[in-house]
């Protein structure tokens, strides 16, 4: 097999595993969740989640049938030796595992309204490039932007005046319409800058993050915190069901805004969240991250 | 309470049943979502299935077609039912469906669908696609594959489908109305104490 060859079927097998399995934090987060949601309907449908985390794993099947529009973040070493095909890797590994996972067909083409079977479209799968200077590896995220918690996403630019208890106040009330629908406990992303469409690209990064993780910024970080504490009162439960918690976390990323505009983006991620996240060095060994010890 | 019920059901299955309640349903269903809908009710096409008494299930599956030209259902869990809204009712109406199966709840429209049509909409937990693949004995054939996978219209023979929770009853009870009534009475102070602390300006 050559070289390009490998990197697909590696990024084939990446894709398909991370189908089946949701990452280390996630996993870790959900399980500490459990112990807290042990009333009513929310004890129920958290055992229906494990149960079902057990037999995707046994039976080495997608999780979730939604495994979304496939999104890669790519952080893209400059000297890394196959730069130049890796944009046709991607496609090619969607490809092997939308047969071999199997995933659902996903892609539907806008104005012909014609599923196109592969998972494959127009910007579809869709990439997102960094590049690295000097680094001869690449990282790459895997998102499945499935329909339910794709649907409370938003952005729009707020007026400086309304402040950030404006973004508050336009994430919470996504979250007590929308939320509900997007399999809570959900992951919150959410971007501010100065514009929508980097406040929404940001809120996706911000998703890409771990659970657990924080915003290096202190006032930032406390946002986040307020935030989780804040939506986990309201009490969504799983599904919508009423409990005691509505998200596994809020993650923020931000970019320097304009003086006269405060834009807000916000993702969501379902409990499901199945973000893969690897790092692929010169000679196509790896780092599989986000499930530490697991050989593709 | 927890009900286990054989498709085709009756009226009189359906109307003793209340928010809360639980369904273990056992029977031929169809799976329908955005697609089925615009055909059947907004482009007025006659549903290739009988489904007077059934279910249907707001789902798109991720199938393996198999040898034969049979297929197996690989996932298959609940969609957002809320994308169905604009519809339903008169998807009830038109095609005598009694179980409505999805995620989330549905609006004012669906609710009075389910009381003058006596139907109800339930709640299968989401993202648990291969449990729910799991309780499906066969898939007995499809229509309307043209829509691509998740679109088609499947039919399949499931063995004690459940938890399925219901959430719209034929009396107007609407479990997620009344729980999203609850979360918004909570938020608002909660908004308010946040902003407080979020005057970074110096």
């Amino acid at each position: 097999m050559d070289k390009n060859n490998e990197l697909s079927d590696l990024l084939s097998r990446f894709i398909c595993y991370s189908s089946a399995h949701l990452p280390d934090d996630v996993y870790g987060k959900l399980k500490e969740m459990q112990q807290v949601e042990n009333e009513g309907f929310a004890a129920t449908i958290y055992d229906a989640m494990f149960e079902n985390m057990k037999k995707a794993d046994e039976l080495k099947r997608p999780s979730c049938q939604d495994t979304g529009i496939i999104q890669f973040f790519v952080k893209a070493g400059t000297k890394f030796p196959y730069l130049d095909e890796l944009e046709q890797s991607l496609v090619e590994a969607v490809k092997i595992a939308t047969d071999k996972a199997p995933l659902r067909h996903n892609a539907v083409e806008v104005f012909d309204e014609k599923n196109t079977g592969t998972n494959i479209g127009t910007r579809v799968p869709w990439i997102d490039w960094e590049l690295v200077p000097g680094s001869d590896s690449i990282e790459v995220y895997l998102y499945m932007a499935g329909g339910g918690c794709s649907l409370p996403g938003f952005a729009k630019v707020l007026m400086p005046l309304e402040g950030y208890g404006g973004v508050v106040k336009a994430v919470f009330d996504q979250m007590t319409s929308y939320g509900v629908n997007a399999c809570p406990p959900c992951l919150v992303g959410i971007g501010i800058a100065g514009s929508a469409e980097v406040a929404a690209k940001l809120s996706k990064k911000a998703l890409l993050r771990e659970v657990g993780s924080h915003n290096p910024n202190p006032r930032a970080r406390m946002m986040e915190e307020e935030m989780e504490k804040g939506l986990n009162e309201i009490g969504l439960g799983p599904g919508g069901l009423r409990g005691k918690m509505s998200v596994m976390g809020v993650n923020i990323e931000q970019a320097a805004r304009h003086p006269a505009t405060l834009a807000v983006g916000m993702s969501t991620a379902c409990w499901a969240h199945r973000r893969g996240h690897i790092r692929i060095n010169g000679d196509l060994s790896y780092d599989f991250i986000s499930s530490k010890g697991v050989e593709l | 309470m927890i009900y286990e019920l054989k498709t085709p059901v009756s009226d009189e299955d359906i109307k003793k049943l209340r928010i809360g309640d639980v369904i273990y349903l056992t029977g031929d269903i169809v799976t329908g979502r955005d697609d089925v809908h615009h055909r059947a009710v907004l482009q007025n096409k006659e549903v290739p299935y009988d489904l007077k008494g059934k279910a249907i299930f707001h789902a798109g599956p991720i199938m393996r077609k198999n040898d034969d030209g049979s297929y197996k259902v690989v996932s298959v869990g609940p969609t957002t039912s809320m994308r169905m809204e604009s519809c339903e009712a008169q998807f009830l109406e038109k095609t005598g469906v009694k179980i409505i199966i999805g995620k989330g709840g549905m609006g004012p429209k669906t609710t009075q669908g389910c009381i003058d049509n006596c139907a109800v909409h339930t709640i299968y937990p989401g993202g648990c696609a291969v449990v729910a693949a799991e309780s499906v004995n066969k898939v007995i054939d499809v229509e309307w594959l043209d829509l691509g996978m998740p679109e088609a219209l499947w039919h399949l023979d499931v063995n004690r489908f459940g938890p399925l929770i219901v959430s719209i009853d034929t009396e107007g009870g609407n479990l997620i109305d009344d729980n999203k009534k609850l979360f918004n009475e909570r938020k608002e102070p909660i908004i308010e104490r946040i902003t407080e602390k979020l005057d970074f300006l110096e």
